[in-house]
């Protein structure tokens, strides 16, 4: 089991205050991603769930168990860093068992989860080399294989994939979500990267300040932004944003449109505007448009589109698909 | 582009290079030669350098006059005995200091090391009137309590650094990992900080074999260290510099062979963390 309850907890390091005032609910099973920009809070607040922070104020609760004094050791969950954290000195066999040895679990059965661990990671043949000898995605998994061979009542990933290159991080998050899958042990990820958070989660969470600025599925927060933060936060490339006239004519103080939701025209169309720069991905082209009296928006469009620096293009986005805001930034309905 | 260096600035700068060193170690190596002089040739005007008549027979005298092998064990007692008391109070406090480190921490290491910046003398007759009183003057106890007590700030300091080296990330991986206070020191600390240790282990030694200010004003006979027993060669009816020189290279010799196998882990001691 894990479920994980967070009730009115607070942190303040010296006089600066890093988490005002914050509940939520972690499903037993669930896939839980806190996303959010550097200094949010949210590796503060993975640490507070993990004992190694104390918090300043409120309670945590691991099943049901107030656990806000119970020490790291004692909570049963296992940590991922972003730095592996692996002990140098020890072999990778030696340093996944290490926590079944501090459990106090006998060699045989601690040899035997071991293997277990290292067959589901792929690191059989690296059994018996040092941390040191090993390539960072290998080292990541014995950071996983420590973690899991402890059958803990949750998972916590600080930034686990932020040191890896970019092909090896595509494939180690298809890894862990795997994992997940197959395990259905409670799992709380750390990233400031919006496409692991889209990707992996089940429930993300957006953190902002050390405030909740939205929770919810992956689809429901690209598809209702509870706010302009959350709206311009999930989604690659960034939505558009219009504020003065143009949001006026839909009684908002600023509209929203994702660079997917516009359609682009040689010949006519809603907005005109002039081509900037264009990124060809291949798959898309993502144009960028400068639109007098809103400024530059982002559009989408085909891998084959023929636009170029310069052109004359017309831009209409999808009435349905408009995002409403009011002056507060709070998406209206 | 490589730097372009010629046959003639390698000769040049080789030549310097063993120049200096030579210069650095004259001294040693003449205490050496001096050792092996009679009195007359260790006068002689000028010093006579490898062509004199070798003898042994400073050291035949300076065994007979004292004890060197109570003085080599006792330089062994206190040196070891301050460094080893030393380490056990500082690796807690170095591991407090440097992960759990409070507002003040950096203070407090900066007072430990200010206590090094006072000349000794200063508190000379207030430590000799405790000594006294204590019965604690000419004792081992009283030298390896003293010799612990000055090189703390430096044992504190250098362990606080290595320490520092260690990412905290894997002190809290054992924390997450389940592991106690006790076998997070023990199986990950302590395993990860052996070469710092050893080579605050080694330079500690050194320190303490070579005090001379303390071991001489707090001993007289039977605690005397070998510093004290070069000394007691220094008398007052005249210099005896063969003599002198003997009992230097014998005291000297013990720690200078310590040095000599222990150089790479003293080197990597002196540079660590400079590099990385």
């Amino acid at each position: 089991m894990g479920k994980i309850s967070l009730r009115q907890v607070t942190k303040q390091f010296g006089d600066v205050t890093v988490i005002p005032s914050l509940d939520l609910e972690i499903e037993d099973g669930e896939f839980v991603v806190f996303v959010g920009p550097s200094g949010c809070g949210k590796s503060t607040l993975l640490r507070l769930i993990a004992g190694l922070e104390d918090v300043s104020g409120g309670a945590i609760e691991i099943d049901g168990v107030n656990a806000t004094e119970t020490p790291p050791a004692k909570r049963g969950l296992a940590m991922v860093f972003q730095s592996y954290a692996l002990y140098p000195h020890m072999s990778v066999r030696k340093n996944i068992a290490f926590p079944l040895r501090m459990a106090g679990i006998d060699a045989a059965e601690q040899a035997r989860r071991v293997e277990n661990a290292a067959k589901v990671l792929n690191l059989t043949d690296y059994l018996d080399r040092k941390p040191g000898q090993l390539s960072g995605g290998q080292r990541q998994r014995v950071a996983i294989g420590r973690a899991i061979v402890r059958e803990p009542a949750a998972f916590l990933f600080d930034e686990p994939l932020s040191n890896l290159d970019a092909a090896l991080r595509v494939g180690m998050r298809l890894e862990i979500t795997e994992l997940h899958h197959r395990l259905k042990t409670t799992m709380i990820y750390v990233t400031h990267d919006q496409v692991e958070a889209m990707t992996m989660a089940d429930k993300i969470v957006v953190l902002q300040a050390g405030r909740i600025e939205q929770v919810g599925s992956p689809l429901e927060l690209y598809r209702t932004p509870a706010n302009l933060f959350v709206a311009g936060f999930i989604g690659s490339p960034r939505m558009n944003f219009a504020t003065g006239a143009e949001a006026a004519r839909h009684d908002a103080h600023t509209i929203g449109v994702r660079p997917e939701h516009i359609t682009l025209s040689k010949t006519e169309g809603h907005w005109q505007g002039t081509v900037g720069v264009s990124e060809h991905l291949g798959s898309d082209t993502f144009l960028h448009v400068e639109v007098a009296g809103i400024g530059t928006m982002t559009v989408r469009a085909d891998g084959e589109v023929d636009a170029h620096y310069g052109d004359r293009v017309f831009l209409t986005p999808q009435a349905d698909k408009i995002h409403r805001f009011d002056a507060k930034g709070i998406a209206l309905k | 582009m490589a730097r372009r260096t010629t046959t003639a600035r390698k000769t040049g700068n080789t030549v310097l290079a063993w120049g200096v060193g030579l210069l650095i170690f004259f001294p040693i190596l003449w205490t050496i030669l001096t050792s092996f002089k009679t009195e007359g040739d260790a006068i002689a005007i000028p010093p006579k350098f490898l062509f004199f008549h070798w003898t042994l027979e400073n050291y035949v005298n300076v065994n007979a006059q004292s004890n060197y092998l109570l003085h080599f064990w006792n330089s062994v007692v206190i040196s070891l005995g301050s460094t080893l008391i030393g380490l056990a109070i500082a690796i807690p406090a170095a591991w407090a200091m440097a992960f759990v480190p409070g507002r003040r921490t950096k203070d407090v290491l900066m007072w430990m090391l200010s206590t090094k910046m006072m000349p000794g003398v200063g508190v000379l007759v207030p430590i000799y009137l405790m000594f006294k009183t204590f019965g604690l003057l000419d004792t081992r106890v009283g030298l390896v309590m003293i010799l612990t007590l000055i090189d703390l700030p430096i044992i504190v300091w250098m362990l606080y650094t290595y320490f520092k080296e260690i990412p905290s990330e894997i002190l809290e991986a054992a924390r997450m990992d389940g592991a106690t206070l006790r076998s997070e020191i023990l199986y990950v600390l302590t395993p990860m900080a052996i070469p710092g240790i050893a080579s605050t282990l080694l330079l500690n030694v050194i320190l303490a074999w070579n005090e001379a200010f303390w071991t001489l004003l707090l001993t007289a006979s039977k605690a005397a260290p070998l510093t004290a027993f070069i000394a007691s060669f220094s008398a007052p009816e005249g210099l005896f510099y063969a003599k002198l020189s003997a009992a230097s290279t014998m005291a000297i010799a013990p720690i200078l062979i310590l040095g000599w196998f222990s150089q790479k882990q003293l080197v990597r001691g002196l540079t660590f963390g400079a590099v990385k």
